[in-house]
């Protein structure tokens, strides 16, 4: 009894001992807000990776896909059938995408994904990160009429809107031009009379319209119709670019990585903006090499339809899709003769349990890789390298946190020592009144064992209430030292993203105790120790 | 445990004691046999060095003899265990210091109570909480600081210190109290009630004081007294109460203030 009462005594009368348990306090409140923030990140980082890809990607690296996929899903049900809840096909192929922005090309390379959009949804979260709200429900590659982004900021209008004005707005100005240089043409014819004739003053509604010469729609801006040869003019309207009339028609639909057509970039103000090249309802054009053996660049122009933003700059700044079905014609992918289609994806979704790696290694036995050119990875396989190195980075921050928190300890070790000198003639009291050397002992033990309770308690309470008001704190550190704490255009999260991961919390407490503990271990053993009569005569 | 009266409720056989500084052999008690006689007031009394308190620590089991037997009360506590020897500490025996050493963190009332907590788990404590309490307050009643229990040993004198450290030896009703020069810090007419006081408790409770002093006034006021001198018992007379001649054989400096005390 004396014990207990005589640690709480102890511990409320003995500040020294307090402030050496800050350090304890501190390291456990670093330990969970890294450890939170850290777990966020990478709990985000998985979903959107996993969200993105499938569990299980089989991909083919011939050029010419691998033919009939319906006998490869039928052979892979056949072989992993009860673990699979979705399947998809889809063809990927390297290809330049070109944006004609202000009469200039910007050109990206990116990974030019054919998809079945039936399916597609089925193996990933595809859907989910489109712009467009009714796209999210249903992926439709035909251009809406607007409604993108709405509740985003600063977005530009598009859909069949925008498209309809900016054709206009083109068509005016491609008239204006050329009445423009009819009467250029005309002054020149004159010039030999009339030799000053300035050209704004004699603005008259005489001018001949030249009708859309390609130079001069070339030199006009947006408008990529021209710069393009005939017979790679459309999908679906094939043939007919002498026809296609941009104000009602589109190309075949493509949907664009966000990153690919904008930048985000920074204003006077600090406010991160974006910044778009492209938008749905412009055109872009791709070029991709076909299927065949000797293999020739296509040029093919596609509508943005949607732009796709996940979160993963990896992804926003690489991809672009379009239908499966079109891209298989377009690289000549679908036999003549057989009309069997070929693809070089098939992505797998596996039901909730499943053993990705067991499956796997399935899938392996069944095409093994000396047999066919097939490459079968889990997503945490295509994503390896990063997954470890966030948890060698969390593992690595662990030890140094417990570290300091090791650190700690000695400062509550020198403590106790020189509590348990201050207290000599006390623990000689106790001896002489009849308690054992153990129970001397053990005050000394549960008073480390206290000051490790409370110090860690309280840095729980202090990491989970930082945890909580990351955002807001990180806003204060901001306005008092001008640095950006949480830059978004570094991160694609406008927050901190955090977990408190409760099984963390239980061990990060539960070390910092022992750590309390295992320092007072030595001075609570010189305690009991102690002999009676040295003890009651120290001065 | 034999309680006729003959036999002596404390007894040291044969004591000797050395401590070692270098390998040096430092006597301090060179075979000392003494025994107290139950109910009695007695006094052991010597110049510092002379050995008495080391004795007093081996008779409370705190140290123990190089050789030689400590009996209590028919059973010898020299040769316990730890365990045994701490029980007889808490139990049989209370002591009294000089410096008094209650636990500066504890309220007169829980320094009291303090042994009893030692001797009794949390639980067993709790479950005679109520008993133990009007003890210790009984005990505090005793020495006269049942208004000053919730008081703390900063907030008292050397007096009232020494008093709760009285009733605290009291609390596990022990039938020899120790007190290793208990009025060696205080002024003469403090230390003057203390004496009072355990006179008190010897007379009216039948209590075995044995009073370790190197002042022969205060010797002078215990029933029988033995004088160390070198780890020896030299001497051993009885004291008739407030015999005036038995204080020629004390320390002529502090004969008046002896008489002027024992006259108030």
């Amino acid at each position: 009894m004396y014990r207990l009462l005589l640690c709480f005594r102890y511990l409320r009368t003995r500040y020294i001992a307090l402030a050496s348990i800050i350090s304890v306090t501190l390291g456990v409140a670093t330990l969970i807000v890294v450890n939170s923030v850290m777990a966020g990140f990478s709990a985000e980082m998985h979903e959107r990776l996993h969200g993105l890809a499938s569990d299980i990607l089989i991909e083919c690296h011939a050029s010419g896909g691998m033919p009939d996929p319906d006998a490869h899903l039928a052979e892979i049900h056949r072989v992993v059938g009860d673990d699979i809840e979705g399947a998809s096909v889809s063809v990927h192929v390297p290809s330049m995408l070109g944006i004609d922005f202000n009469g200039q090309l910007i050109t990206r390379h990116v990974n030019l994904v054919g998809i079945d959009a039936e399916t597609y949804d089925t193996v990933s979260h595809f859907g989910r990160y489109l712009i467009h709200p009714e796209n999210q429900k249903q992926v439709d590659f035909d251009l809406r009429e607007a409604g993108f982004a709405e509740t985003r900021e600063n977005f530009p209008a598009s859909g069949w809107h925008y498209r309809r004005a900016r054709v206009a707005y083109e068509r005016a100005l491609d008239e204006e031009r050329a009445r423009v240089e009819a009467m250029d043409r005309e002054v020149a014819k004159l010039s030999t009379t009339l030799p000053q004739h300035p050209n704004d003053s004699s603005a008259s509604e005489d001018g001949l319209i030249d009708e859309d010469s390609p130079e001069s729609l070339a030199s006009a801006g947006p408008s990529l119709g021209p710069l393009l040869p005939p017979e790679l003019n459309g999908g679906d309207t094939s043939g007919v670019a002498a026809t296609f009339d941009p104000a009602t028609e589109q190309y075949p639909g493509i949907i664009l990585g966000i990153s690919t057509c904008s930048n985000k970039l920074r204003d006077d103000a600090g406010n991160v903006r974006d910044h778009y090249y492209c938008r749905p309802g412009d055109d872009i054009r791709m070029m991709f090499p076909s299927a065949s053996e000797n293999p020739k660049v296509l040029n093919q122009k596609f509508t943005v339809v949607d732009l796709y933003e996940s979160g993963m700059s990896e992804y926003d700044s690489t991809f672009a899709f379009v239908r499966l079905d079109q891209l298989q014609e377009f690289r000549g992918m679908i036999d003549p003769i057989s009309g069997v289609k070929s693809v070089t994806t098939i992505q797998l979704k596996l039901i909730e349990g499943a053993d990705l790696n067991a499956v796997r290694d399935a899938l392996r036995k069944r095409f093994p890789p000396d047999q066919f050119a097939y490459s079968i990875q889990t997503w945490r396989d295509m994503q390896g390298p990063l997954l470890a190195a966030v948890r060698l980075e969390t593992t690595i921050l662990n030890i140094l946190l417990f570290l300091i928190i090791a650190v700690a300890g000695f400062g509550i070790l020198a403590t106790f020592f020189m509590i348990v000198v201050e207290k000599t003639r006390d623990i000689g009291t106790l001896k002489a009144l009849g308690a054992s050397g153990s129970g001397v002992m053990s005050i000394f033990l549960s008073y480390g064992l206290l000051l490790g309770i409370v110090g860690s308690g309280v840095g729980l309470l202090g990491g989970i209430l930082f945890v909580d008001n990351i955002n807001e704190v990180a806003g204060v550190i901001e306005r008092v030292t001008g640095q950006e704490v949480f830059d978004p255009t570094v991160y694609y999260f406008t927050e901190i993203p955090t977990i408190l991961n409760p099984f963390t919390l239980a061990w990060v407490m539960a070390g910092a105790v022992a750590i309390a503990t295992a320092a007072s271990v030595l001075p609570a053993m010189r305690a009991a120790r102690m002999h009676p009569v040295t003890a009651l005569r120290f001065e | 445990m034999n309680n006729s009266s003959n036999t002596p409720i404390l007894q040291a056989r044969g004591i000797r004691k050395s401590y070692y500084k270098n390998q040096i052999e430092l006597p301090v008690l060179r075979g000392v046999d003494v025994a107290f006689a139950r109910g009695e007031m007695s006094a052991l009394v010597g110049r510092s060095g002379s050995g008495k308190s080391t004795l007093m620590h081996l008779l409370a089991t705190l140290d123990q003899p190089d050789e030689g037997e400590v009996w209590f009360d028919g059973n010898r506590v020299d040769n316990l265990s730890r365990r045994g020897r701490d029980q007889y500490r808490n139990r049989e025996i209370g002591i009294i210091f000089q410096f008094y050493h209650l636990l500066p963190e504890l309220s007169a009332l829980e320094n009291v109570l303090a042994p009893a907590m030692i001797s009794r788990s949390v639980l067993g404590y709790f479950r005679q909480r109520k008993s133990l309490t009007a003890r210790a307050e009984a005990m505090l009643d005793r020495v006269g600081l049942l208004d000053r229990k919730t008081h703390k040993p900063c907030e008292m004198s050397g007096g009232e210190m020494q008093r709760v450290a009285i009733a605290r030896s009291l609390m596990s009703e022990p039938q020899l109290l120790l007190a290793d020069e208990p009025t060696g810090n205080l002024d003469t007419e403090t230390g003057e009630s203390i004496l009072q006081l355990l006179r008190q408790l010897n007379t009216e409770d039948g209590l075995t004081v044995v009073m370790i002093t190197h002042d022969d006034a205060i010797a002078e006021r215990a029933d029988r007294c033995y004088r160390m001198q070198d780890g020896l018992l030299v001497d051993r007379f009885e004291n008739e109460p407030a015999n005036p001649a038995s204080a020629s054989r004390g320390n002529i400096a502090t004969k008046p203030l002896a008489r002027a005390v024992s006259a108030a």
